[in-house]
């Protein structure tokens, strides 16, 4: 498979780009995202791709597939859940996951529930994408993960992709399936780099995780930007001669236990590392599943790493105490080791 | 309002030497709003609240400089010990609420401060500050409503700077008069200029005189407008607005028409005039210096204040 090095935010936008190409029900909506190009940039070029007036400031009226919106997430989702209800594939951009938090109503109690309330007569391939997590200094109301709340949810799907090459393989999965997914991104991974198969059709299926680094002494299982945390944290093992596996969950729901239990039982330690609150984040669920299906497998009890309980603080000092890096990956395998 | 503009200066500078992360948001030509109602009212009586554009509204309400620029730059000397940063400055003592961050989040904040008020028979008034991207936002409407129903002496302020972000009045309001939205509510509602301080002062205190007296709420749209990026991020305003708009906005800068008003009514003298602006100036850069002095908070902070009367789990 001929592959090509890009960013983590091209691999995003290419996709969406070739699915608009593909399919002419593919269309985005969001705020800032046509003639802004997006907060973070991910929809740049698009607006003038799939415009009808390029660079007018002056003249109202919207672009057919680049919806700019007012600030009304709880309005953009519902509209967007309405109009794939009769077979359109909206895509929704988050300007940052955090926003998505007045929209939750329609994305769990509408989105979530419409094939099961319907008994199958209406879908909603909608998905909902932007980065979630914290960034730099975006203070305690624009830094939240999302993630673990909409991955307790029955009736959605979501994802949380660490590499460009997975960003494009599960965005492309993600338009084409039939059912409300939640796409996380992360600020911190839009300028990272890497091979992305060149192929329109890659894509990458739900619910199969990835060895990020093979070992055979723990396992580090993480998801999106904490994959990169473990990474790091295994580079430094590895100087004191200890062999970590990295498994990269990157779906959440529907989850791999299979590959991440294989894992478990081959190193017989785990620790799962997630950004989110400690309590009560995605991260428990998996070490739970690690707990109740590998009894037999662990010479330890699983580790967990999250992020600390307190709303984000703004100080640049505070803020990294919150946020898991690789020295408290390395601290919690202590524990266990 | 020369001291603000001069403090907002030092507060981009702040970004842009690292001392200031995240989103910072300026009131650069749009102070004679703030300056004109914030004058108008009983400081530290009446309750004031905003969105993240709220450097201006601290200061007015006498916050201490140094504890704004300090909160700023995230230093244990600011306003909330450097936990909430440039858009969440509260100083509640003064009547000042903040400082939020979700567009439109915090207007049944306000709203149900003035519900608190009227409910304990006071007559203080309360200045609920937003954005016009954020008249459209489904709890905005839904304040109206409730401040109508219960009769609350909550007055709306909708800073129009004709930009929600990058995204122009006309493409994010199917109605571009926003004060309009009062009208479904039965709430007095109207439209007025926000450049000409004289003017400002005087309608700020006919309207705030009026909801004081009638405990009704009132909405007011303001027409200013920024004439800096919407946030220190904002690298390409050509993506939404051309340089010679910002030109022709310029033209009615309210520091230059306070000027040009006290001059050619020779109530100053330019001399004067610029001797106050060297002072503010140098007054802005002390703020910046001592503000800069103060010390990051402990990372044993971290946990403090998430609750009134409890720690939470501590650790990773
Ligand atoms: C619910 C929500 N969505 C999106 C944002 C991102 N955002 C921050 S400010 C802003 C523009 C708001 O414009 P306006 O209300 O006109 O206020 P101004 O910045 O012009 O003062 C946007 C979209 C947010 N903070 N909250
Ligand atoms: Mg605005």
């Amino acid at each position: 498979m001929s592959t090509i090095e890009m960013t983590y935010r091209d691999a995003v936008r290419q996709t969406m780009v070739e699915e608009m190409d593909a399919n002419p029900d593919v269309f985005l909506m969001g705020e800032d995202i046509g003639r802004y190009r997006g907060t973070f940039r991910v929809t740049e070029g698009l607006y003038d791709k799939y415009g009808v007036e390029k660079n007018d400031f002056i003249v109202p009226g919207i672009a057919r597939r680049v919806v700019d919106t007012p600030i009304v997430e709880p309005g953009i989702v519902g509209f967007a859940i309405g109009a794939a209800m009769v077979g359109l594939r909206p895509i929704v951009e988050m300007m940052t996951m955090s926003f998505s938090i007045l929209a939750l109503d329609q994305i769990i109690n509408h989105a979530a529930k419409i094939h099961y309330m319907t008994a199958g007569q209406a879908k909603v391939p909608l998905v909902v994408r932007g980065p979630g997590g914290a960034a730099n200094q975006l203070s305690a109301q624009h830094s939240h993960s999302m993630e673990g709340w909409y991955a307790h949810v029955p009736g959605l799907k979501v994802v949380a992709p660490a590499t460009p090459a997975c960003a494009k393989g599960l965005l492309r999965t993600a338009i084409r399936d039939d059912n409300p997914v939640i796409f996380t991104e992360n600020p911190g991974l839009y300028g990272i780099k890497g091979d992305v198969p060149e192929d329109r059709e890659f894509s990458i299926p739900f619910g199969k995780a990835r060895i990020a680094r093979q070992g055979t002494d723990l396992s580090l299982i993480a998801y999106s930007r904490m994959v990169h945390v473990c990474l790091a944290a295994a580079e430094q093992l590895a100087e004191r001669g200890i062999s970590a596996e990295v498994v990269d969950v990157r779906s959440l729901l529907p989850l791999d236990t299979e590959t991440i239990f294989a894992s478990v039982a081959k190193t017989h330690r785990a620790v799962v590392v997630y950004e989110d609150w400690k309590n009560g984040g995605y991260g428990a669920e998996i070490a739970a599943r690690i707990a109740e299906e590998c009894f037999d497998d662990l010479d330890a009890p699983v580790g967990r790493v999250g992020g600390l309980n307190v709303p984000m603080p703004y100080s640049r000092v505070l803020e990294l105490e919150c946020i898991p890096n690789a020295d408290d990956v390395l601290a919690a395998v202590n524990k266990i080791a | 309002m020369l001291f603000i503009r001069h403090f907002e200066r030092f507060s981009e500078r702040a970004y842009r030497q690292g001392k200031a992360g995240g989103y910072l948001h300026v009131y650069i030509g749009m102070e004679a709003l703030a300056v004109g109602w914030l004058t108008q009212i009983r400081q530290g009586y009446d309750y004031v609240i905003t969105a993240y554009r709220d450097h201006a509204h601290a200061l007015l309400l006498g916050s201490d400089p140094v504890a704004c620029m300090a909160e700023i730059m995230g230093r244990r000397g600011g306003l909330s010990r450097g936990k909430g940063g440039s858009m969440h400055l509260y100083d509640i003592p003064k009547g000042f609420f903040g400082g939020w961050g979700i567009v439109g989040g915090h207007t049944p904040l306000g709203a149900g401060l003035a519900f608190a008020s009227k409910y304990r028979g006071e007559d203080r008034v309360t200045l609920n500050f937003l954005g016009d991207g954020a008249a459209n936002a489904g709890v905005f409407f839904e304040s109206l409503n409730m401040a109508a129903l219960y009769d609350v002496p909550c007055i709306f302020i909708i800073e129009n700077n004709e930009f929600a972000m990058g995204t122009r009045l006309e493409y994010h309001a199917a109605d571009t008069e926003l004060h309009k939205r009062g009208y479904p509510f039965g709430m007095k509602h109207e439209r007025l200029d926000g450049m000409d301080l004289l003017q400002v002062r005087q309608d700020a205190k006919r309207i705030i005189d009026w909801v004081r007296e009638n405990q009704k709420p009132y909405l007011v749209e303001i027409m200013t407008y920024r004439f800096v990026g919407h946030g220190a991020a904002d690298n390409d305003q050509t993506l939404y607005r051309t340089k010679d708009e910002v030109e022709s906005a310029r033209q009615r800068d309210p520091i230059a028409l306070l000027m040009d008003y006290l001059t050619s009514n020779n109530l100053m003298t330019r001399e004067k005039i610029e001797a106050i602006d060297a002072e503010t100036e140098a007054e802005a850069e002390r703020v910046y210096e001592e503000a800069d002095a103060s010390p990051h908070p402990d990372p044993s902070e971290v946990y403090d204040d998430v609750y009134s009367d409890m720690t939470p789990e501590v650790g990773h």
